[in-house]
């Protein structure tokens, strides 16, 4: 069945990407605006053979993974931090309520005013972005730990800090998954929108740079990279999560008992 | 240890629950003693705060007058020397702990070393016949071994008292009696104080040493009954013994007067008239 499901996936994308190539050349689009299939492949090999191509890449990565980490830490911190001081959750709700249907991208001249292109400015907008969905899923999390686990560990004179630890962080920990899976997909697309919008060093410049100049093949294969960086990062988010979570119901499936 | 010192007193405890325009008495006025070693046990019609009240003596909750004494000294918040399984063993215990970690985290808070933490909790888990089962995780297990393991981590504990709310309630007939047995053996070898609660008749006479009878809610003592069955039992022949049946229609009769909350109508009803304290 898995071996099936694989072979259909891999045929649906050889159907996609022959249609790519025969759609532009039978002339049913321009050429000119939508190349085919092969010449941004071919586009692509340039690209990876260039040395500003990694440079941006690696700044794309350095924006993203700066940005996501700052995002996960501080909004885990908050989440716990709201959720176990007594009445704090209360007087911040709604204002965090306000705060977070806020687009990030209302705040690029803000981070422009303040940065100008510089690494600073991608980083508040991936950090507004990305904060937002950590926080959330931590205060529900936090929410969900059982009454009864949290009479068990008072009852074995677990402190404050002793029953974060063990009770309270390991059955947050499926909802922070989940948060910073969203957070990381969101993240890659801020920081993409920031190189792409104020020109900050990137991927997204590199796209900006390959529109002015008509490159349009090069255009694509950006396009492309920057799709299979989204791909990864979920699959990678994903893997993450299974192995951190081998002991939650959602993963582990059902046991013969 | 010296049987027959107290080791827990319960004086006047009284329980009230106000939230939201409701006020419920829960536990009315309770006064009862567990001498040291005992295996006592509640009973109770269902819903009569017997929760409620092992949660105040475990000081999980706050009586609302009263006091709860273990060794003398007030009960303020969970005292070290007492150890609590729960009735729901699968939340109690940690799905993202191993079984042997489980059992260890209570100890870690105790300070205690490592190398006399590994003992103990080896040790607890050989007591309960879960040694094979220390790295398996807990919802690998059944649900009888599941209140195994959270015995297990009662025990690791060393408490002096062990209070048990309603243990078995959840696990089938058999691996029941298995966990009956069990909790008899290990407070025979290990001179614990036990303080068993149960809503099961049978359950509380096969058991325990006294059974003390709870009235419907709001609480007291309907009646505190000595146990006078031999300190050996087993299911077989100890439940089809003559003095068994006559301690547990006498209960049953006790607990059907508390529901109908008249008192004085279960006393005389009861006969033969049992050797009561």
């Amino acid at each position: 069945m898995k071996g099936l499901n694989a072979v259909l996936g891999a045929a649906g994308l050889a159907v996609f990407l022959a249609l790519g190539e025969a759609v532009p050349r039978l002339g049913l689009v321009k050429e000119q605006y939508f190349p085919p299939t092969s010449r941004i492949a071919s586009a692509l090999a340039d690209e990876l053979g260039d040395g500003a191509f990694w440079s941006a890449l690696g700044d794309t990565l350095t924006g993203w993974a700066l940005g996501l980490a700052i995002a996960v830490v501080a909004g885990v911190v908050a989440g716990v931090l709201l959720s176990v001081v007594p009445y704090l959750r209360e007087a911040t709700a709604s204002t965090i309520e306000f705060l977070r249907p806020i687009p990030s991208v209302a705040l690029i001249p803000l981070a422009v005013l303040l940065y100008g292109t510089e690494l600073r400015s991608v980083l508040l907008l991936v950090v507004y972005a990305s904060f937002w969905q950590v926080l959330i899923q931590t205060l529900y999390g936090v929410q969900d730990v059982d009454p009864v686990a949290e009479e068990t560990a008072r009852s074995y004179g677990l402190g404050t800090w002793a029953r974060v630890r063990h009770v309270l962080w390991p059955t947050a920990l499926p909802y922070v998954m989940t948060g910073v899976r969203l957070a990381a997909a969101v993240a890659l697309i801020l920081a993409i929108t920031a190189e792409l919008v104020i020109g900050a060093p990137g991927l997204g410049q590199q796209i900006a740079v390959a529109q002015t100049s008509q490159a349009v093949p090069e255009m694509y294969a950006l396009v492309v990279v920057t799709g299979l960086l989204g791909l990864l990062v979920n699959v990678g988010a994903r893997t993450v999560e299974r192995r951190a979570l081998a002991w939650h119901q959602s993963v582990r499936g059902e046991v013969a008992v | 240890m010296v049987k027959g010192r107290s080791m827990l007193d319960v004086r006047g405890l009284r329980k009230v629950y106000e939230g939201s325009g409701r006020r419920i008495e829960a536990v009315r006025d309770l006064t009862f003693t567990v001498e040291a070693g005992e295996l006592v046990c509640l009973v109770g019609p269902s819903g009569c705060g017997k929760t409620t009240l092992l949660k105040c003596m475990g000081g999980l909750l706050t009586p609302t007058s009263g006091d709860v004494l273990l060794e003398e000294r007030r009960v303020t918040g969970p005292p070290p020397g007492m150890a609590f399984v729960f009735q729901e063993y699968g939340r109690s215990l940690f799905p993202w702990m191993r079984v042997a970690e489980n059992v260890e985290l209570p100890l870690k808070q105790k300070d205690l070393p490592r190398q006399r933490r590994r003992e103990l909790v080896r040790d607890a888990l050989e007591a309960v016949g879960l040694a094979d089962a220390a790295g398996a995780y807990p919802w690998q297990l059944s649900g009888g071994m599941q209140q195994r393991v959270a015995i297990a981590r009662a025990l690791a504990y060393e408490p002096q008292v062990l209070l048990m709310d309603e243990p078995f309630a959840a696990v089938d007939a058999q691996t029941r009696a298995d966990l009956e047995d069990l909790v008899r053996r290990l407070w025979q070898e290990r001179s614990m104080t036990i303080l068993f609660v149960t809503h099961d008749i049978d359950e509380a006479v096969y058991l325990g040493e006294r059974v003390i009878v709870l009235s419907a809610s709001p609480t007291v003592v309907q009646e505190q009954l000595k146990v006078d069955l031999p300190a050996e039992r087993d299911q077989l022949h100890t439940r089809v013994a003559p003095r068994f049946a006559e301690l547990r229609t006498h209960v049953y009769q006790q607990i059907q007067a508390a529901k109908r909350g008249s008192l004085r109508d279960g006393l005389t009803k009861s006969d033969p008239p049992p050797a009561t304290r």
